[in-house]
């Protein structure tokens, strides 16, 4: 109830941020984050729309979508699905032809990502005029729930691997809740190719290449509540064959 | 410059002046300790850096934070999202 007992402050700027929401199979989640981020947007008083891009999941997940146009409003919660799944890249892509905002969110619908920390994003974004803006697990408060020591071994270890081999002026390259101004996402999207894991990395070398500038924001990581996470050798396998070729290309 | 072109470059002209020193490719004449000193050189640094490099792994893994809080905070906001959800007419 919080979310609508506060009082809807409008900021003097006209700073707009637009979330986008990827999902797959996400009905028990989707609701849940968009409450999330309806509470903390509502307190904070930004400007916000949330925008859900659903991949054909056989689950339901757009039909819980619709509903929470319903409840939330059609001017606060777009849908823009698509037949089947496709892939992030091209979900990014497909998300900011329709954002109405200056500035883009990008998150995990899984619960892993929670909406408390956009505050601390928009305000280290405005602090250094940041080109983007990314959530690490590696630094400060920042963290992980969920995870065993094989996991927290594997991490780490890739993310000391990838400092040494790419030097990226980030600490958490594989974390995908980042704010972007728009047309910065708009131009390293276009350059990406990789996907899973890599994709993430591969966004935030490209913008050391483009020498944009990045700030960072500790968050937790609460790995996913319902649903499954999986890291198994095929993943593994394929961050390695990313990093080299990001070693051998940028 | 691709960060691969940086590190063959930085290698090859460590390598050069490995080699210099340790065969004395120059006829500079030096002591024999350079040569002591360098000929064993890439082992120790190829050792350090493994030292180094399981020494922050580890230490970062030792101190990786758990977010129990986050965890039980966020247990507590879904409860009460389905709540308020359930509430607004939102069929799960």
């Amino acid at each position: 109830m919080a979310s609508r007992k506060t009082s809807h402050r409008i900021r003097e700027n006209g700073d707009k941020y637009s979330v986008l929401l990827p999902t797959y199979n996400e009905r028990e989640n989707l609701p849940l984050i968009v409450w999330l981020l309806v509470k903390y947007f509502g307190e904070s008083g930004h400007n916000y729309e949330v925008i859900i891009i659903d991949d054909g999941s056989p689950d339901g997940t757009l039909e819980v979508a619709e509903q929470l146009q319903r409840i939330y409003g059609q001017d606060r919660i777009l849908l823009r699905p698509r037949a089947k799944k496709l892939g992030l890249g091209t979900a990014y892509i497909h998300g900011v032809k329709h954002a109405t905002g200056n500035f883009i969110f990008i998150m995990d619908a899984d619960l892993s990502h929670h909406p408390k920390f956009i505050p601390e994003f928009i305000q280290k974004q405005k602090e250094g005029n940041y080109d983007l803006v990314s959530g690490t697990r590696y630094r400060g408060n920042g963290g992980v729930y969920g995870w065993d020591l094989r996991r927290k071994l594997i991490s780490r270890g890739a993310n000391f691997l990838t400092q040494v081999l790419l030097r990226p002026n980030a600490s958490d390259l594989t974390g995908s809740f980042r704010l972007y101004k728009k047309e910065v996402l708009e131009n390293l999207v276009e350059r990406c190719v990789s996907k899973g894991y890599v994709f993430q990395m591969e966004m935030i070398v490209r913008a050391r290449q483009l020498n944009y500038s990045v700030g960072e924001v500790p968050i937790s990581f609460v790995d996913r509540v319902y649903g499954e996470s999986k890291l198994g050798g095929n993943e593994i396998l394929s961050f390695v064959k990313g990093l080299l070729v990001l070693f051998a290309t940028t | 410059m691709t960060k691969l072109l940086q590190w063959l470059l930085g290698v090859s002209l460590l390598v050069a002046v490995w080699a210099l020193v340790t065969w004395d490719l120059l006829d500079l004449s030096l002591p024999d300790t350079y040569r002591d000193v360098a000929w064993p050189m890439p082992l120790y640094l190829l050792v350090s850096f493994g030292c180094y490099s399981l020494a922050t792994v580890g230490y970062r893994v030792a101190t990786f934070n758990d977010c129990e809080d986050a965890a039980l905070e966020l247990q507590q906001q879904i409860k009460e999202a389905k709540d308020d959800l359930k509430r607004k007419g939102l069929k799960m």
